[in-house]
Order: C-alpha cells, then sequence, then structure tokens
C-alpha cells in the first residue's frame, strides 16, 4: 500500500507542476514561454514517472492529506487514467515545442497562450487522477474556462462568436452532471466513485442520474447532433489551440463519461448503449459527409473530429473489454493524428496566408513535411494499416462481427471510406496550381517537424499495440474485464 | 411531501426555466443570465437535499459542494460576460451569430 501511495506522489506532481507554471507563466509574462517550455517538460517527466510506478505496483490510490474517502477526497490512478495521461503529455509537449515558432512575431498571444494552456494541463490531470465526483465537476468547469479563453485568443469576431457558443454549450453540460451528482449524493451519500460503485442499484434516482450525467458529457463530448458548436469553435482557433481542443479537450468529458459508465452505470444503463450507438454511427456518416462539403481546411478537419468521435460511442452497444479497449486506442491515436493535421493546417496557414482547400497551390511541392505530415495522418483517421487508427477499427470490427451485429460494422467500413475521401480531396489540391499565384511566407522547419513527429507516432502506434493494451489492464475497471485480443 | 423534495422540486423547475430561456433567448446577455438561473437551480436541489434526515442536522458536504459551485459560477459568468463585451465590440451586436436578424 505503501509503494502505492508514493506512484500516486507522481500524480500530485502531474497536478501541481503544470498549476504552479500556470501562475509564473502569468506573474511573469516576458519569461512566459521559457516558463511553459520548461513545465511542458517537466510535466512530461512526471507522466514518464507515474507510468514507471504503475507498471511495479499495480493502481494506486492518494489520500489527499490523508483523509480516507467518505471524509477526504481521493486520487486514484490506473491503467485507463494513465494511457489519457500520456495521451495528454505527447500531445501537450508537442504544441507546447511547436507554440514558440507559431507566435515567434506575436508575443502578446504568446504571452497570453501559456498561463491558459498550462492551467488547461493541470486540469486534464486533475481530470483523470480524480475518484470524486464533485472534484470531477470542478476539474471538468476548468477545463472549460481555460479551453474557451484559449479559443477566444485568437481575437477575430469568428473565433469570439465560436468561443461564445462553446463556453454557454460546455456551461450547460456542467450542470446537467452536477445535477446528475446531486441525486447521486442524496441516494447514497457518498461522492467517491469506489464507494458508489459497491452500492449503486437499479433505481429511479440512479436512471435519472445516469440520464442527467449522460446529457451533459455528450454535450460536452460533442456526440452529434450534439456537435454544433465543435467546428466553428475549433476551426477558428489559433492551430495550436485547435490540436488542443480536437485532440485533448473533447476527451476529457468522453473519459469521464467512459469512466462512470464502466464503473456505476454499465450494469443500469439498458438500450442507451445502443442509442450512444446509433448517434455515434450518425456522428461518423454525418460528420465526414461535412468534412467532405467544407472548402477551408480546418473546418474539414473540425468536421472530421466529429466524425472520428463517433467512432469511440461505437463501442458503447458492443460492450465488451475489447471493445472498450478498442475505443480508448481510437482516442489515442486521433489524439495524435487531429492534433498533427491541426498543426500540419497552421503551417500552411502561415505559409499562405490562407486555408482555402481549392488554392492550396502545390503546397506538397513548396512544404513538403507539413503535407507529409498531413498525409500520415489522414492514414490514421482513414484507418489504413499499421496505423494507431487501423488498430482501434479493426479490434472494433473484430467484436462487432463476433457479435453478429452487421450494421456497426458497416458503419465503421462506410466512416474509412468517407475519411479516404476528405483526405485525398485535401492531398490532391496540395500537388496542384492554384489560378492565382500567391505571396509565400517562411514557415520555421521545426514546426514541420513536430507535426511530422506527431503524424508519424499515430502511425507507429499501430505497432506498438500489444503494450497500451495491456496497459489498460492495469487495476479496474477495465482489468476486470480483460482487454487482450 | 418532505419539505426537502419540495426544495427540489423547486430547483428541477427552475433548472427547467433556466434551460428554457437559454433556448429561446438570443440577447446573450440574457443567455447569461439564464444559465445563473440553471445554476441556482442545481444548488437549490443539492442544498435542499441535504436534509437528508427528517430529524436529524443538515449534512454539510452539500454546502460546500453549493459554495464551490457558486465559486465556479460567479468565474464562469465574469468570463462569459468579458467575451459577450468582446463579441459586441468585433460585431455590433451582442449575440450569437445564428441568432442576428438579418
Amino acid at each position: 500500500m505503501a509503494s502505492a501511495v508514493s506512484a500516486l506522489g507522481w500524480g500530485v506532481a502531474l497536478i501541481l507542476l503544470p498549476l504552479t507554471g500556470a501562475v509564473l507563466a502569468f506573474v511573469l509574462r516576458p519569461l512566459a514561454t521559457r516558463v511553459g517550455v520548461g513545465t511542458a517538460l517537466a510535466t512530461t517527466l512526471a507522466t514518464g514517472g507515474l507510468a514507471l510506478a504503475l507498471v511495479e505496483t499495480g493502481s494506486g490510490r492518494y489520500p489527499i492529506g490523508g483523509w480516507e474517502a467518505p471524509l477526504g477526497i481521493a486520487l486514484a490512478a490506473d491503467g485507463l487514467s494513465l494511457l489519457m495521461l500520456a495521451m495528454t503529455a505527447a500531445v501537450g509537449l508537442a504544441v507546447s515545442l511547436y507554440v514558440p515558432g507559431y507566435f515567434r512575431d506575436k508575443p502578446r498571444a504568446s504571452a497570453d497562450f501559456w498561463p491558459l494552456w498550462l492551467f488547461l494541463w493541470a486540469g486534464l490531470n486533475g481530470l483523470y487522477l480524480s475518484a470524486d465526483l464533485f472534484n470531477l465537476y470542478v476539474t471538468l468547469e476548468l477545463i472549460g474556462l481555460a479551453a474557451v479563453a484559449l479559443a477566444a485568443l485568437a481575437g477575430s469576431a469568428d473565433a469570439l462568436a465560436g468561443a461564445m457558443r462553446y463556453l454557454l454549450v460546455s456551461l450547460v453540460g456542467s450542470l446537467f452532471y452536477l445535477l446528475g451528482v446531486a441525486l447521486l449524493y442524496h441516494a447514497y451519500g457518498s461522492l467517491d466513485i469506489a464507494i458508489l460503485a459497491e452500492q449503486v442499484a437499479a433505481s429511479p434516482p440512479v436512471w435519472a442520474a445516469l440520464g442527467l450525467i449522460t446529457a451533459g458529457l455528450l454535450l460536452k463530448t460533442a456526440l452529434f447532433p450534439l456537435h454544433f458548436w465543435l467546428p466553428p469553435a475549433h476551426a477558428s482557433a489559433a492551430a495550436p489551440v485547435s490540436a488542443l481542443l480536437s485532440a485533448l479537450v473533447v476527451k476529457g468529458s468522453f473519459y469521464l463519461l467512459l469512466r462512470l459508465w464502466l464503473t456505476l452505470f454499465g450494469a443500469e444503463a439498458g438500450g442507451l448503449g445502443t442509442l450512444l450507438g446509433l448517434l455515434g454511427a450518425g456522428a461518423v456518416l454525418w460528420g465526414s459527409l461535412q468534412a467532405l462539403r467544407q472548402t477551408r481546411l480546418k473546418l474539414l478537419i473540425a468536421y472530421s473530429t466529429v466524425a472520428q468521435l463517433g467512432y469511440l460511442f461505437l463501442a458503447f452497444p458492443l460492450a465488451t473489454g475489447l471493445a472498450w479497449g478498442a475505443a480508448v486506442y481510437l482516442a489515442l491515436a486521433h489524439a495524435l493524428a487531429k492534433a498533427a493535421m491541426f498543426l500540419a493546417a497552421g503551417n500552411i496557414l502561415m505559409f499562405g496566408g490562407h486555408d482555402r482547400i481549392a488554392d492550396l497551390d502545390r503546397v506538397a511541392q513548396r512544404l513538403p513535411l507539413s503535407v507529409a505530415a498531413f498525409a500520415l495522418a489522414g492514414v490514421s483517421i482513414m484507418g489504413l494499416p499499421p496505423s494507431g487508427g487501423f488498430v482501434g477499427k479493426w479490434l472494433l470490427l473484430q467484436e462487432a462481427i463476433a457479435q453478429g451485429a452487421w450494421g456497426w460494422a458497416a458503419v465503421l467500413v462506410l466512416g474509412g471510406l468517407l475519411a479516404a475521401a476528405y483526405v485525398f480531396r485535401v492531398i490532391g489540391y496540395a500537388f496542384t496550381q492554384a489560378e492565382v499565384p500567391q505571396e509565400p511566407h517562411a514557415v520555421p522547419a521545426t514546426l514541420g517537424w513536430i507535426a511530422f513527429l506527431l503524424a508519424l507516432g499515430a502511425v507507429l502506434l499501430g505497432l506498438v499495440a500489444p503494450q497500451p493494451l495491456a496497459l489498460l489492464g492495469i487495476g479496474a475497471p477495465l482489468g476486470e474485464i480483460g482487454t487482450a485480443p | 411531501m418532505t419539505a426537502a423534495l419540495w426544495y427540489a422540486l423547486a430547483g428541477v423547475g427552475l433548472f427547467a426555466l433556466g434551460l428554457y430561456a437559454m433556448a429561446v433567448h438570443r440577447h446573450l446577455l440574457r443567455k447569461i443570465l439564464a444559465f445563473n438561473v440553471m445554476g441556482a437551480g442545481a444548488f437549490l436541489v443539492l442544498a435542499g437535499l441535504a436534509r437528508r434526515a427528517p430529524e436529524g442536522s443538515a449534512d454539510p458536504v452539500p454546502h460546500a459542494l453549493v459554495i464551490t459551485g457558486i465559486v465556479v459560477t460567479v468565474a464562469a459568468t465574469a468570463l462569459a460576460l468579458v467575451l459577450m463585451l468582446r463579441v459586441r465590440e468585433a460585431t455590433g451586436a451582442a449575440a450569437l451569430p445564428e441568432d442576428r436578424p438579418d
């Protein structure tokens, strides 16, 4: 037990480090970039430390201040939270290294970016480590407020309106969640997930809480048809912010839904899992079709996020260990690939001054690394082997066929074809000459490399599939179900 | 009908009223106020249900939760008001693009 507590010492560091960094970056504005990059490196190292400790000791629980639940508030970490933390660290570090180059002519935007991003990182880490329903509400709000402020940073009328809509949606989602938590607390007198998991039984308050919490989190995860706020907010933000929002922020609320579903609601949900699957299928088809229709690159990528989020919900009707593992794997692969796509789009935007797909003007020859990053990320988004996206979809497909659920299998295949159509549409225009020649601007080589390495990570994730799936088996809730294919 | 249940029902009513107002009003200030009404409803449910045992003393945990929730709501409202002013500066109207009469 003592070693499990020391493992979670890394968890405490994972929350305190970015929080301290955020305050320092806010106070020491001229040094914000240095503070920010330093904090990003330290937080990534701490994530590694937690990973090593957890592999050694298994899942851990840390009572803050020595007070155990139900009186105190505990932190907890298992394989599922570890993978989400690692995803946050990988994308977070890449974006943190990308930002100094991207904002090199905009010191004000850069100084505004760092405190918000580090607050967001602290909120995400807090979310993945919390074992208390109300603590989770607070981290959800921290994430929402920081994400909205980041989205508004771009300052254009579109970005401000997008951020405003995002804020209202995020707040309403949180209140739905809070109302559900209030009902659960009334029924069982505890907010600790582990304690609740032992007591929850099918009863009207639990059904109401299930409905309210699921609705709130679906709104925040932008599942079709509640996705209306996502494309404008994600597409009009600055490129590194878009990458953070699409890769990490929506995954936070998805993770929470997944965890509550696995620990509290799974047995009580009944037909709701099928409904989530149907909405997920709707998201895959509608998001992909909308992505095909877009004329702006960043909007295309944002609609692609709507579609890719849909896949994650196909696991809910299948509801086996393998399906849950596949959904988590898809979330990881999507985080890397989508961050790479948005960063590549940022480079293209910086290069040509616009992101109109039809006027990309031979950008493949002139910005080869960024277009390669986009194409490689596209491989994972389409789900071609050997990428991480392929492994996730393959496991889902295998499970759907094993259960004879041909409808879900058809959605998986059709979604992949549509994704191929919109990725190749962009790549096609990247090779052709535009009618109006444009004045290009220099893009630092590091920006291209960072996008490329992220995309490469998304593809290589497919080759190391057994390791992350084994990590998922650390501790409850997925450890008991078994995720090994 | 216990007093706690009355409070909870009133809270749910406020929550629903706020949600309705959020959906139908176009002006951002009204939407922000609607969010605050929804929040008040959720807090009323929490505080009302704190009276778990009819004869016993009130449970302090929900009170702590409500105070934290109010702090979060104040911060969120401040951010929303600033954003509203920026939206009005940039577009000339304190409304979202889809809600502007053209």
